[in-house]
C-alpha cells in the first residue's frame, strides 16, 4: 500500500507541485514521462513520491516524448491508469501518437504545461503547444492559477475515464505563471481526493486474457471515417459528463467550475475573451474599469475542447464590443480563438463587434494596464457602433505597429 | 496589497526565500503568490524572485510590479542591477553589504535621495558565521520583519522552523540565529 501524506488546509503550492499531488492522489498506475521546461518538476516530484513510497504504480523513463506517449498508450490499453507530463517540443514530438491515445479512446490524463513553440528556442509560457493538441482528439481543459492546476487535474482523471467519455484529457496550466508560481492552495486529504477520483475500471482492457482484443486496427475507407465521426461524436457529448464532474467537485469543495466561466458579464457592454493567467490579470483591469464607469466583463472557456459554442453564445451576445486574446502565433491567420468566438457569434441577433489580439509570445508580459488599454478600444467600437481598428493587431509587440484586415460592417 | 521584489544570483537560494515567507505569511491565514524570473539561469546569473500577499486572492498574474520592498541578496547586484526600477516614494531597500550604510549609498547615486529608505545588514556574513556557508536568504527574512513590522520576530521564527522542518535539527537552528542576528543588526 502506497503510503499517505498529510497535508495542511492551506499550502503553498506552485502549479506543477499541485498537478503531481493530484497525479500522486490519483494512485496512478504507470507514469511514463520524459521531463522538459517547464513541466520538469511535475515529473521530478512524481518520481520521488515513487521513491519514497508515496505511489504504487509504474514510474517508466523513457528516451523521448514520443516514447513517452506511446508507453502510455501501451499501459492503458493494458488496462491502467495512466498519465504524464510535458510541454512545447515535447508536446510536438507526441503529437503523432496522441492521434493514436484518442483514436484507441485511452482515458490518459496528461498535464500540459504551456510554453512557445521552437524557433526560436523559448522556455516560457504561451499557448503554442495547446493550439496544437487542439484537433486531436483530446479534451482540453485550462486552469488558469495552481488551485485550479489541482483541482481539475483530479477531475480530469473522471472525465476521461467515464464509460460515456473514454477519451484522453488535457490539463493545461501557463508555462511559470502558473507553474512556477506559488500561491495559497487548499488540497483534498488523500483519501477524500481518491475517493473523488475513484477506482479505476479497465474496458477491454488487453491483460484480459479471457477477451482477447485488438487496438490501433487499420481501417480504410471502408470504417475510418465512421470510427472518426463517433470519436467525434464522444468528444461533443462529453460537456454533460465534464458538466457532471464540475457538479459532484463543487459538492465536495464548494468550488465552482463551468465550462465557460464569465466575470463580471451580467451587465458588460466590452469583454475580454482569454486562456489561461491572463483571464485573471483581466479580471483585475476590469475591476478597475467598472470603478471608472465602464462596464468590462471577462469571459474564458475552461474548456477548449470540446469547443463550449452554446455557452460562449450565452456568455456573450449581449456584449456590445469583444476583443479575444490569442497567445499563440497566428502564422497566416486569425487566432484560433477569435474564430471559433467569432463563429459561434455569427450566429446570435445582435451579433457583437469582435476583434482580435496577439499577446504574450514566449512569455512576454501582459499587464494590467494593458489588459485596460484594450477595454478602453472596444468601448472605444462600442461607441462608434463599429470597429475602428484593424480587426487583428499585436498586443505588446515592439517594432512597427502590426494590424491585419479591415471591417466591412458599420462605416 | 504588498509586494516584495528579490534580488539575486541563482543559487543564493530567493526563490527559496521568496517561498518560504509565502509559507509563513499563508499560516496567518493572507494569501500569497511568490514567483521567480528566470530562464535558462545558470548558478551565479542575476534573477529576480518576487511576492506578492493581499487579504484577497491574489488573481494579478503581470510580472510588472512597484515594490514596497526590494530584498538585495548578492552585495555586487546593488552595483550592477536596476535595484530602484519602478521605484515608489515609500520603497524600502534592504541591501546585503558589508559596507556601512553611509559607505553604501555614497557609492550608488541611485540611492543619494532615497537614504533614509535604505536598510544594510551582512546577511552573507552572519549566514558564514551561522550556517557556515553563504546564504543569505534566511538572514534577510530576518531584518525584513524588523524593517517591515510585518510578524513579531518569536512568531516568525516559530513559523519558519516548521518550513524548514525537513532540514537537520542543527541547519533549523543555525537559520534560527541567522535570522535572530539579521533582525537585530539591520540598520
Amino acid at each position: 500500500m502506497a503510503e499517505k501524506m498529510e497535508l495542511k488546509e492551506v499550502e503553498v503550492w506552485d502549479g506543477n507541485y499541485a498537478a503531481s499531488q493530484a497525479l500522486r492522489q490519483a494512485q496512478v498506475d504507470v507514469v511514463s514521462a520524459y521531463p522538459i521546461t517547464p513541466s520538469t518538476p511535475i515529473v521530478e516530484n512524481y518520481g520521488a513520491y515513487v521513491a519514497n513510497g508515496y505511489v504504487d504504480g509504474e514510474f517508466v523513463m523513457v528516451e523521448s516524448e514520443h516514447a513517452a506517449m506511446s508507453g502510455c498508450v501501451g499501459a492503458a490499453a493494458a488496462g491502467g491508469r495512466v498519465a504524464t507530463a510535458t510541454s512545447s517540443q515535447g508536446f510536438a514530438l507526441m503529437v503523432e501518437v496522441l492521434y493514436q491515445a484518442s483514436g484507441m479512446r485511452l482515458p490518459i490524463v496528461m498535464t500540459v504545461v504551456n510554453r512557445a513553440l521552437a524557433s526560436p528556442l523559448n522556455v516560457r509560457g504561451d499557448h503554442g503547444d495547446m493550439y496544437l493538441g487542439r484537433d486531436s482528439g483530446w479534451v482540453q481543459i485550462d486552469a488558469f492559477n495552481a488551485q485550479e492546476a489541482y483541482d481539475l487535474t483530479l477531475c480530469a482523471f473522471k472525465i476521461g475515464e467515464d464509460m460515456r467519455v473514454r477519451l484522453p484529457v488535457m490539463m493545461h496550466q501557463d508555462g511559470f505563471l502558473t507553474s512556477h508560481t506559488a500561491q495559497n492552495v487548499h488540497p483534498l486529504s488523500d483519501d477524500e481526493a481518491y475517493k473523488f477520483v475513484g477506482d479505476y475500471k479497465p474496458y477491454e482492457e488487453m491483460l484480459d486474457f479471457t477477451k482477447p482484443v485488438t487496438y490501433g486496427a487499420q481501417t480504410e475507407e471502408d470504417w475510418h471515417y465512421e470510427h472518426k465521426a463517433r470519436q467525434h461524436k464522444a468528444l461533443m457529448e462529453s460537456k454533460d459528463v465534464i458538466d457532471e464532474v464540475f457538479a459532484e467537485f463543487k459538492k465536495l469543495t464548494g468550488r465552482e467550475y463551468k465550462r465557460v466561466e464569465s466575470y463580471m458579464m451580467d451587465d458588460a457592454e466590452v469583454a475580454i475573451v482569454a486562456l489561461g493567467t491572463t483571464v485573471e490579470t483581466a479580471r483585475v483591469a476590469a475591476e478597475q474599469l467598472r470603478e471608472e464607469g465602464i462596464k468590462a466583463g471577462v469571459v474564458a472557456p475552461r474548456c477548449f475542447r470540446p469547443f463550449p459554442f452554446d455557452e460562449i453564445r450565452d456568455a456573450l451576445e449581449n456584449t456590445k464590443a469583444i476583443a479575444v486574446l490569442d497567445r499563440s502565433a497566428p502564422m497566416g491567420a486569425m487566432g484560433a480563438l477569435f474564430n471559433e468566438v467569432s463563429a459561434a457569434l455569427y450566429t446570435t441577433p445582435n451579433r457583437p463587434l469582435v476583434t482580435n489580439f496577439i499577446y504574450g509570445l514566449g512569455g512576454r508580459d501582459f499587464s494590467v494596464e494593458e489588459a485596460k488599454r484594450i477595454f478602453k478600444e472596444q468601448k472605444a467600437h462600442a461607441d462608434a457602433g463599429h470597429i475602428t481598428t484593424p480587426i487583428q493587431q499585436f498586443s505588446g509587440v515592439r517594432g512597427p505597429k502590426l494590424g491585419f484586415f479591415e471591417t466591412k460592417r458599420g462605416n | 496589497m504588498v509586494e516584495i521584489r528579490w534580488h539575486s544570483r541563482a543559487g543564493q537560494g530567493a526563490v527559496t526565500g521568496a517561498k518560504g515567507l509565502g509559507d509563513v505569511v499563508a499560516r496567518t491565514g493572507k494569501e500569497v503568490q511568490a514567483f521567480a524570473l528566470y530562464g535558462s539561469a545558470k548558478r551565479g546569473a542575476a534573477m529576480r524572485a518576487y511576492n506578492r500577499i493581499d487579504d484577497k486572492p491574489i488573481i494579478n498574474h503581470e510580472k510588472y510590479m512597484l515594490p514596497d520592498y526590494v530584498l538585495v541578496i548578492d552585495p555586487a547586484l546593488a552595483f550592477t542591477d536596476n535595484i530602484t526600477e519602478n521605484d515608489k516614494p515609500t520603497t524600502k531597500y534592504i541591501i546585503t553589504t558589508h559596507l556601512s550604510k553611509d559607505e553604501l549609498v555614497a557609492q550608488i547615486p541611485e540611492l543619494q535621495d532615497k537614504k533614509e529608505r535604505v536598510f544594510v545588514v551582512d546577511a552573507i556574513g552572519i549566514s558564514l558565521d551561522t550556517i557556515g556557508r553563504s546564504m543569505p536568504n534566511t538572514p534577510i527574512l530576518g531584518a525584513l520583519m524588523k524593517v517591515s513590522g510585518m510578524y513579531e520576530l518569536d512568531f516568525f521564527l516559530d513559523s519558519m522552523k516548521s518550513v524548514l522542518a525537513k532540514f537537520p535539527q542543527k541547519i533549523i537552528d543555525a537559520n534560527m540565529e541567522a535570522m535572530t542576528r539579521a533582525y537585530n543588526e539591520v540598520k
